[in-house]
């Protein structure tokens, strides 16, 4: 039985997006079977950062309204063939996403796919706590910057009540995605620091992602940044998220911290 | 090490611009009602092959590739030997 992750944040525009395609494309690279589904009804842009804009048949509603079934929606990646996407429909209303139709297309997932990677759309609407709802993990994307850190405090609550585990009395299991990190800014201390963020959302840190043309660079082209370029320093994070998704111990890394001997032995300890 | 990569790279923005000019004319096309043509050959052809022999789903595969000069669909259908007694 595969994992269900649900990438989310709240606010928009912080990388939710980006990061589902980077770390769907991570985990694919390693061999394991993912599936990124875009949950984002009406305004669908995965496809677009994947670079399979042209490719969409049939998308998630038409799944669940019957109208195809689920392997002729699904598209292949044309890179890494253990890597596929469930698109969102582009023309139909959100109201077409129902509970049980979710239920249904993720519980289907989950028997053929190592990770099912729910890319969630912004705001606390039906869209995004549908995309939340069947999660066995969260990952919260937030940008060191206030409007960010509040909305994603939200997040984390709705996560803690509305998802099936926690109606279940089980623990939901939280990583902090901390993305566009820029470290002269942070240098001139003129952005909120890692560790502020940490106390403020108290969830362990999944890794820190550095603002960079990189990601720029790979959505202009229609890569997830971990292929396009993957020795570029946010495509190093995201691998390393992934090593830490997975379960090992590795110490997170500040981007742009100058650490010392003894420093990068005692580093940051890692979720 | 850094620099060199920057000047060895081609240039992204072409790409992106010529990806969504591709991307937005079919999406307008679709959205100014005549829902666009691909689709609707694609439920067509799926309709008017239903007529002649029960399809099932999981042999069915449809493929689009929209492009800026030209789109190709591909439906993939597998036919049963005995369709004649399998008709709906």
């Amino acid at each position: 039985m595969g994992k269900v992750i649900v990438v989310t944040s709240g606010k928009g525009g912080v990388g939710k997006t980006t990061s589902s395609a980077a770390l769907g494309a991570a985990l694919a690279q390693g061999g394991d079977k993912v599936v990124v589904v875009d949950f984002d009804v009406g305004l669908r842009n995965l496809d677009l950062v994947m670079g399979a804009e042209r490719r969409v048949v049939y998308d998630l509603v038409n799944v669940i309204q019957g109208e195809a079934k689920l392997t002729q929606a699904l598209i292949r990646d044309k890179r890494v063939e253990t890597l596929y996407l469930l698109p969102a429909s582009q023309t139909r209303d959100k109201e077409n996403l129902t509970a049980k139709g979710v239920e249904a297309v993720i519980g289907a997932l989950k028997v053929n796919f190592d990770w099912v990677i729910c890319d969630s759309p912004a705001g606390i609407e039906s869209g995004a706590t549908l995309a939340m709802r069947h999660a066995d993990i969260a990952i919260v994307v937030t940008n060191p910057e206030v409007s960010s850190v509040r909305d994603s405090d939200r997040i984390i609550g709705l996560l803690d009540s509305k998802t099936v585990k926690a109606e279940n009395g089980e623990h939901m299991e939280k990583h902090l995605l901390l993305t566009r990190y820029d470290p002269a800014r942070a240098e001139r201390g003129d952005m909120l620091k890692v560790d502020d963020v940490l106390e403020i959302l108290s969830i362990p840190l999944l890794g820190i992602i550095p603002e960079s043309m990189d990601v720029l660079r790979a959505s202009n082209i229609g890569s997830p940044v971990t292929l396009a370029d993957q020795g570029s320093a946010p495509a190093v994070a995201y691998f390393d998220a992934v090593r830490r998704l997975k379960g090992e111990a590795l110490p997170v890394s500040v981007p742009g911290e100058k650490r010392g001997f003894f420093g990068k032995f005692f580093g940051r300890k890692a979720a | 090490m850094k620099l060199l990569r920057l000047f060895s790279r081609p240039r992204s923005a072409p790409a992106a611009r010529e990806r969504l000019q591709v991307l937005l004319a079919h999406e307008r096309a679709s959205n100014a009602g005549d829902s666009d043509l691909l689709g609707k050959l694609r439920d067509e052809i799926l309709r008017a092959i239903s007529k002649h022999m029960q399809i099932d789903d999981d042999k069915v595969s449809v493929r689009m590739e929209r492009g800026a000069q030209v789109s190709t669909l591909a439906v993939d259908i597998e036919v049963p030997f005995d369709v004649g007694k399998k008709a709906a």
